[in-house]
Parts: C-alpha cells; sequence; structure tokens
C-alpha cells in the first residue's frame, strides 16, 4: 500500500472509530429514556468529551492532510467529504447528549405507549438503520444504499410534522402531563435532525464516490443521478 | 467547452519515429488566449506532441505525421508553409534555460537580428519590452552587455521567455519549463505564465500535477500514444472521467 493510501486509511479508520462512538451514543440514549436509566444517561454525556476529541484529531489530519499530499480528484473528495462527515457526527454525538441530559431531568421511564403513539421508537429505529447504513456506504460503496437512505429521511420528516398534533391531542387530554408532552415533542424535534444530519452525511459520501454534488438540489435532480452537475 | 476562439487543433494525428507509433489519432482542439497543459508519464507522447506543434521534430529521421495540425485554421504541415515563418507564430521554451553564450541583449534582440531588424533603437526598446513582460528588467537594465549565463536559473529561463517573446509569436510551447529551478524561480515563471496568457495561446508539458492546476485552464491526459482525457483543468483535478487519469494525478499510476 502507497503511503498516500496508508495516510488515507488511518483517517478512515478514525472517523470509523469515531463512528461507532457516536452509534453507541445515540442507541443508549434511546435505552436510557425508555428504561430511565441515569447511569447509562450519565455514560452518554461522558462519551461526549471523547467524541469531542476524535472531532478535534479528524480535523488536524485532514489538515495535515492537504498541507502534506495536496490531494486531488478521489483523495481530495475523500478528505473534504471526511471533514464535513466528521462535523456531523460530532453533531449527532452532541443530540444523543442532549437527550440523556432530559433523561437526567425525567421523573421516570418514558411511557412506552406514549412513545409509540408519538412514533419517537419509530424515529429511533429509523435513523439507527440510516446510520448503520450509512456506515456500510462509506466503506463499502453502492449508490443505490446510499439514495434509499437519503429517502428514509423522508420519512422521518413525515413523522416530525404529524408529530404536533399528535402531542397536542395528548397534552388536551391529560393536561396534568403537559410537561412530558412538551419534552417529548423536544425528543421527536432532536431526532428530526439527527435524520438531516445522517442525510448530509449520506451526501457527502455520495460526493466522494460519484464526484456528485446533491446537497441542495431539488427532489427532482436527485432522482436524476446520470446528470452531471457542472 | 471552448468559450474562447479555437487557435490550434489536431485532428486524427498520427506520429511515427520509424515503425513507433508515438500519437495515435488524437483530436484536440486549444484554445486561444489560455494555457493548455499537457500531462502524463514519460513517452507517453505529450512532448512529441507538444514538438509537432511548431515541427520541432522534423529534424529527426524516421519522424513523420498523418493527419492534421491547423494553426488559425490552417494546416503546418503543408508543404506551401515555411516552418521559419511558422516558428515566428509559434515559439518554444524548454526543460532546461538555453540562453545562447552572448549578452543578455543579444540573447533577447536574436531573432530579430536573424529577421533582419537593424536599427538599434527597435532593437532596444524591443528587448526591453519583452524584458518587462517576462518581470526581469529592473534585474538586468544595467547589465544588459554582460553574458547571459551569468544570471541565475530562474533569470536565464525567464530570458529565454523574453527571447520567445521578442519575436511576437501568438502560441508559445513550454516543455517543462520550471523542472530545474528552485520554487521561487518556478512561482515566478507560473505567475509569469498567468500574466502572458491575456496575450498568449500557451500550451505547457508538465510533470508536476499542482502545476497543471495552478496554471493551466485546460488539461490533456496522455497514455501511451493516447489523448485519454481532455478537459476544464478543475474537472480533471476534481472529478476526472477516466480511471487511468485518476491514477496518474493522484500518483497511483503503474
Amino acid at each position: 500500500m502507497s503511503h498516500i493510501d496508508k495516510e488515507l486509511k488511518q483517517i478512515q479508520e478514525k472517523l470509523l472509530e469515531m463512528w461507532d462512538l457516536v452509534e453507541y451514543q445515540l442507541i443508549s440514549s434511546r435505552e436510557a429514556l425508555l428504561h430511565h436509566d441515569l447511569v447509562l444517561a450519565e455514560r452518554v454525556v461522558k462519551l461526549g468529551k471523547k467524541v469531542n476529541r476524535y472531532d478535534t484529531k479528524i480535523d488536524r489530519q485532514c489538515e495535515n492532510f492537504f498541507a502534506l499530499f495536496t490531494p486531488v480528484a478521489v483523495d481530495l473528495r475523500q478528505i473534504l467529504a471526511t471533514i464535513k462527515i466528521n462535523a456531523n457526527l460530532e453533531r449527532i454525538g452532541d443530540t444523543a447528549e442532549g437527550i440523556c441530559r432530559i433523561v437526567k431531568k425525567l421523573n421516570g421511564p418514558l411511557s412506552e405507549p406514549l412513545a409509540q403513539e408519538s412514533r419517537l421508537l419509530e424515529m429511533y429505529d429509523i435513523t439507527l438503520v440510516m446510520l448503520a447504513d450509512a456506515r456500510k456506504v462509506l466503506t463499502n460503496y453502492d449508490a443505490d444504499t446510499a439514495h434509499a437512505i437519503l429517502k428514509q429521511d423522508k420519512v422521518i420528516n413525515k413523522i416530525y410534522r404529524k408529530s404536533d398534533k399528535t402531542l397536542v391531542d395528548f397534552m388536551h387530554q391529560n393536561p396534568a402531563n403537559v410537561a412530558t408532552g412538551l419534552q417529548l415533542y423536544t425528543l421527536i424535534k432532536k431526532m428530526e435532525r439527527v435524520g438531516d444530519q445522517i442525510t448530509n452525511i449520506t451526501e457527502e459520501i455520495i460526493f466522494y464516490h460519484d464526484a456528485k454534488m446533491i446537497k441542495h438540489r431539488s427532489d427532482k435532480k436527485k432522482k436524476n443521478r446520470n446528470k452531471d452537475d457542472n | 467547452m471552448a468559450k474562447n476562439n479555437i487557435k490550434l487543433e489536431a485532428k486524427n494525428l498520427n506520429a511515427y519515429y520509424g515503425d513507433f507509433k508515438a500519437l495515435k489519432d488524437i483530436t484536440i482542439s486549444m484554445e486561444e488566449k489560455a494555457v493548455t497543459a499537457f500531462i502524463g508519464p514519460s513517452g507517453c507522447g505529450k512532448s512529441t506532441f507538444l514538438r509537432t506543434l511548431n515541427r520541432m521534430n522534423d529534424y529527426i529521421d524516421g519522424f513523420r505525421t498523418e493527419g492534421d495540425i491547423l494553426l488559425d485554421g490552417k494546416d503546418i504541415y503543408d508543404k506551401n508553409i515555411r516552418v521559419d515563418e511558422l516558428r515566428k507564430e509559434v515559439g518554444m521554451v524548454f526543460q532546461k534555460p538555453n540562453p545562447f553564450p552572448k549578452t543578455i541583449f543579444e540573447n533577447v534582440v536574436y531573432g530579430l537580428k536573424i529577421q533582419g531588424i537593424k536599427n538599434k533603437a527597435h532593437l532596444e526598446e524591443a528587448a526591453e519590452k519583452s524584458l518587462r513582460q517576462t518581470a526581469l528588467w529592473e534585474e538586468v537594465k544595467d547589465k544588459m552587455h554582460k553574458s547571459a549565463l551569468a544570471l541565475s536559473g530562474g533569470q536565464q529561463q525567464r530570458l529565454c521567455i523574453a527571447r520567445a517573446l521578442a519575436i511576437s509569436p501568438s502560441v508559445i510551447l513550454m516543455d517543462e519549463p520550471t523542472s530545474a529551478l528552485d520554487p521561487i524561480s518556478t512561482a515566478k515563471i507560473e505567475e509569469l505564465i498567468y500574466e502572458l496568457k491575456n496575450d498568449y495561446t500557451i500550451v505547457i508539458v508538465t510533470h508536476n500535477m499542482q502545476q497543471a492546476g495552478r496554471v493551466s485552464d485546460n488539461t490533456a491526459f496522455f497514455y501511451m500514444g493516447e489523448l485519454i482525457e481532455f478537459g476544464k483543468t478543475k474537472t480533471i483535478f476534481t472529478s476526472p472521467s477516466n480511471d487511468r487519469t485518476q491514477n496518474y494525478i493522484t500518483g497511483r499510476f503503474g
């Protein structure tokens, strides 16, 4: 393996290690929420510091790579994508941390029927699959899977848009539990952001592998994948 | 892709050194007042191609071409074309600075004198103009009658460019013009190329990928005598469409 490939591999390995940490944070935030597991919540918050160290480390590695290797073409795109994926992963970690801070304020576990009804758990399930799939396409690229991830975000957005009505109804019927309703709404909003961040990550992966810039495009253009974007 | 006029064009060009086919069916258009870079591994044919553009290969035994090379739409291999007239139009700068063992002044006005220009004032004016264009004037104006060989390598190369400019060509061919120079001299030549493209059509062969990226508008990648990919430099260096181009520019060739 050439020198440049070793460097790129090292950067990618760091990114994947960070990815695993963030994925663990997100899965754990779900567990902490459902079981009111304060120990787990605290662990997720603490892991945030480790994720931040990865964030800084990866940025530094990318900066060095630019300075020393002046990358072009696929190498350039990989490093540009890495910088942005890194930033988005860090934000997902932050969100998981934020959810765990909310868990610490709750008096007990989130009621499972309520979580089901508001479709928060469904959002969790979808984003976790999206995150795992995005990791797969980063290391083993497949355009169809990548574009399927982008479609999943549409489902998340739809749930989010419908959630306010569900929650307003809930709060009407349970005036004593308005606080719970608001907290739930905050959680749903956070999960919607996670969906967006995984979408950003996936768009960067597509840019890296296919040299196609698809962010900020209308849906119609996104489907028309063979068109050049110059 | 061309936004400017086409200055130089090759159509289905084949070139041979005896039995060896060095260029295979090259078709390419070079924009006027733009920089076109030729890149590719040693032996890929890029220098051969550059040298066919002002018929430098004519002197090589067994060298012959098929197809057309058009300068302003006229075939430069046409029987009616005089090679010396062609070279007035298409100047060349080489890898190693090659000033004549003469004074700086004599070097710059050499081409003009060959053309029969003797008027001293005219020659002096032309020398100053060319040396200013290559940003050398301030450095050499007080030693115009000293030997050109006393200049540094970078200055010598700029002198050679000044010598090429003095005869007012419209095209300048550069064969790895900075490969023998230090980074400062290289930066000066690159800056010069950037300035010169306002007035001249420039074709440059380079082994330095970053240089191609910095100075050229369009880049052509050659491999084993073939033109593999030609396009905007921006596109070639961010998203080349051919795998061989990508492997070459990212240093993974072989």
